[in-house]
């Protein structure tokens, strides 16, 4: 059975700083930015990015659709390449 | 030759709705007009036609049914009287901002309030100067006859997707509930030719989402949309002024008057002549545009103008807005839900214009 | 394995539905209205029905819903969007029709609207924001808001005795032969959410039997308007209002859920 490895990317432009992805984050993940963007919002972004399962948490408690999530099983990515 | 029918004024609404193509009708119950729904439910227009009639839980259900309806292009009317046109206010307003095309029967009674529910036609700034909230018009018919009543749901329905604009049919308890032999139009099949590009029915992958809203938080923007409206109306005032000029080539004097008043006045102008007197009768037809240029044409050659309509005064101030001043305009109205008789309206006349003037 | 392997195309499990438009959503960072939105266009891309959806949101915060779902939609006045719906559904009976309302629009000034619709057993549904508040109009009291809460025009918090009790008009329109499918869920911790998903998809998949009205009602924060942070909100969502509005079916299939065999 291959370990599970998962990685968000955050559209820092769409995110509002809400941290409701930080509180959904199962595994202590995600971070807010200390940075800004154009309008002003703290930003999300993986500080602990080899934890992440790609559970889909963060997506799916995101009001603005902020966060797009991968996953992959690390056996059969290995195997491939 | 069509059809010949001894009708009431409410059932020929509604059985020409149901021959002019109209998809649904969505109302709720009120003298003088309960019998267009009640013709319409007896008469099981979904099986004739298609169309869908629905009695809503109230006025304001009933006009915002109209409106989702008249949102995917549907042919759509409602009917009530006075006080159920003063709920459907709001919906009216938003149905002129988002430009839909619809029908509004207003059979009028005596008011304010609950009023009476005898014939009257005190609803006529109401109708003509927009109702609700905003700066918006309707196109506004006036019929003075059964006949009138049947065809004027047609013509509304045609300049209503002509404009993208609600039409209304003012009306009032006299014509509404009165019986008169009439001839039927051939029945018109439900398919609508207007353009339907901005209907709201599913947005298709072959074009962008329509939206329909009478919303625009930008106040540039909404005041463009208000130019864009005020355009159409002027529109309306070149294209769409209808009237009928009764004897007046050679009156000297004239009565201006609508619907069931009109058919009074049409009486008086008999009696007028026998007496010697040259009376005329100006009958608008459509309230709004309102025939001003032809009054102020026939201003040229008559010598004063009675506005007769069963009002405290409404419709006089547009007509002396058209005459401008050039000649006295006076009004004559029974009001509050009584009927004026020809002789009184002929005895105004001569009391307030001929004396005065000659 | 790094980064770059797994942040690629053929792995994506989750991203932005793109029947939702690419403007940003006007709502506060937190607001339960964007999460449910997106909820809606998920499943709509899911059923690929697109092209016979209408939708209605009336005012409140989301009067401008149309700006963000990329499907045909309508702006209704505030309360009348069942009326609105009632008006489509009857000339379109095959399209799958929903109106988007707040609590002040659907039970208040529009109670009248919403009971009769749902009496009637429109084939349509009804998605049913209950965030306590009027949101649009800068927080004040709603027919929701819950007794002691606090609100612009209940500074002290709501006192029943002289302003009355929340009105629970789910259960009341569970109650109506009417409805088909009614539902209250929330939208505050991603399993919420999930099962909200599976609630509003069930809604729309009924309206293929024509059975009546499916009903959603989505318990949401308004951080703005309950003056907190959106993760605060959410708590307080959690312990507070879903104490008062316990989460679950209430009506599966045309029968009423016993009480306590909620899912
Ligand atoms: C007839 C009318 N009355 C009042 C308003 C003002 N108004 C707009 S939205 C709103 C309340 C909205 O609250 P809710 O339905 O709970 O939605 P939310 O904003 O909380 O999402 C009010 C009172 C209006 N637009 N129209
Ligand atoms: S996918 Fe799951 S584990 Fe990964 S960041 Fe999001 S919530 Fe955390
Ligand atoms: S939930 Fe979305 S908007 Fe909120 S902080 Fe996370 S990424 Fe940003
Ligand atoms: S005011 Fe409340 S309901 Fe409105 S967008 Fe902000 S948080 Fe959401």
């Amino acid at each position: 059975m291959g370990k599970i490895r998962g990685a968000i990317v955050v559209d820092t432009e769409r995110c509002k700083g809400c941290e409701l992805c930080v509180e959904a984050c199962p595994t202590d993940v995600i971070r807010m930015e200390r940075k800004v963007n154009s309008k002003g919002y703290h930003y999300a972004y993986m500080e602990h990015p080899e934890s992440c399962s790609g559970c889909m948490n963060c997506g799916i408690i995101c009001p603005d659709g902020a966060i797009t999530v991968y996953r992959v099983k690390e056996e059969k990515v290995s195997e491939e390449t | 030759m069509g059809e010949i029918r001894l009708m009431k004024g409410n059932e020929a609404i509604a059985e020409a709705a149901i021959r002019a193509g109209c998809d649904a009708y969505f109302g709720y119950p009120i003298t003088p007009q309960s019998e267009v729904l009640e013709y319409l439910m007896a008469e099981k227009p979904h099986e004739r036609t298609g169309m869908v009639v629905l009695q809503a839980e109230s006025e304001v259900a009933a006009i915002n049914m109209v409106y989702g309806a008249a949102c995917t292009g549907k042919k759509v009317m409602t009917s009530s009287s006075s006080p159920g046109i003063s709920l459907m206010q709001e919906g009216i307003s938003y149905i002129a901002g988002a430009e839909l095309p619809c029908l509004i029967v207003n059979v009028v009674r005596g008011g304010p309030g609950l009023g009476t529910i005898q014939p009257s036609q005190a609803d006529y700034f109401q109708a003509t100067k927009g109702g609700g909230h905003g700066d918006y018009r309707l196109i506004v018919l006036a019929p003075s006859s059964v006949q009138e009543m049947a065809d004027f749901v047609k013509l509304a329905f045609d300049l209503a997707f002509k404009y993208r604009n609600p039409a209304m049919i003012l009306s009032d308890g006299v014509i509404g509930q009165m019986m008169e032999k009439i001839e039927l139009f051939e029945p018109i099949p439900r398919v609508n030719e207007f353009d339907q590009s901005w209907v709201t029915t599913g947005k298709t992958p072959d074009r962008q989402r329509n939206i329909i809203t009478s919303l625009n938080l930008d106040p540039y923007l909404q005041e463009e949309h208000n130019h864009h409206l005020q355009e159409k109306y002027a529109r309306m005032r070149r294209e769409d002024v209808r009237y009928e000029a009764i004897a007046c080539d050679d009156a000297d004097y004239l009565f201006v008057a609508y619907g069931s008043s009109a058919r009074i006045c049409q009486k008086a102008v008999q009696l007028a002549r026998k007496k010697g007197i040259k009376a005329g009768l100006l009958r608008p037809i459509t309230l709004f545009p309102f025939p001003e240029k032809i009054l102020g044409d026939l201003s040229q050659s008559v010598k004063g103008m009675l506005a007769v309509e069963m009002s405290a005064g409404q419709m006089v101030e547009d007509v002396r807005l058209a005459v401008n001043g050039k000649i006295p305009v006076e009004h004559f109205g029974r009001f509050g839900g009584v009927v004026h008789s020809p002789e009184e309206v002929l005895e105004a006349l001569e009391e307030k214009i001929v004396k005065p003037v000659v | 394995m790094n980064l770059e392997e797994i942040i690629r195309e053929e792995n994506i499990v989750y991203r932005r539905t793109p029947l939702l438009t690419d403007k940003a959503l006007s709502y506060c960072p937190g607001c339960g209205h964007g999460t449910t939105h997106r909820l809606i266009m998920e499943v709509i891309e899911e059923m690929g029905i697109q092209s016979d959806v209408i939708g209605i949101a009336p005012v409140g915060c989301s009067v401008l819903a149309y700006e963000f779902m990329d499907i045909d939609m309508i702006e209704a006045a505030h309360g009348r969007a069942p009326a609105v719906a009632t008006g489509i559904k009857r000339t379109w009976p095959g399209k799958y029709v929903f109106t988007y309302q707040g609590d002040g629009d659907l039970a208040a000034i529009g109670t009248s609207e919403t009971i009769h619709c749902c009496n009637r057993g429109e084939n349509i549904t009804i998605i049913f924001i209950n965030n306590g508040i009027y949101g649009m109009t800068g927080g004040q009291m709603a027919p929701t808001t819950i007794p002691g809460m606090k609100s612009s025009t209940s500074p002290f918090g709501r006192d029943t005795a002289m302003m009355g009790y929340p009105l629970k008009i789910t259960e009341l329109i569970a109650q109506l032969p009417g409805t088909y499918y009614v539902s209250r869920q929330s939208v505050h911790t991603p399993a919420s959410v999930r099962k909200a998903k599976k609630a509003i998809r069930k809604a729309f998949e009924n309206q293929k039997l024509n059975k009546g009205v499916s009903f959603v009602e989505v318990v949401s924060n308004c951080n703005s308007g309950w003056k907190m942070t959106p993760v605060q909100a959410n708590k307080w969502l959690e312990e507070n209002m879903l104490a008062y509005f316990p989460p679950g079916d209430l009506k599966v299939d045309g029968q009423l859920v016993e009480q306590g065999k909620t899912s």
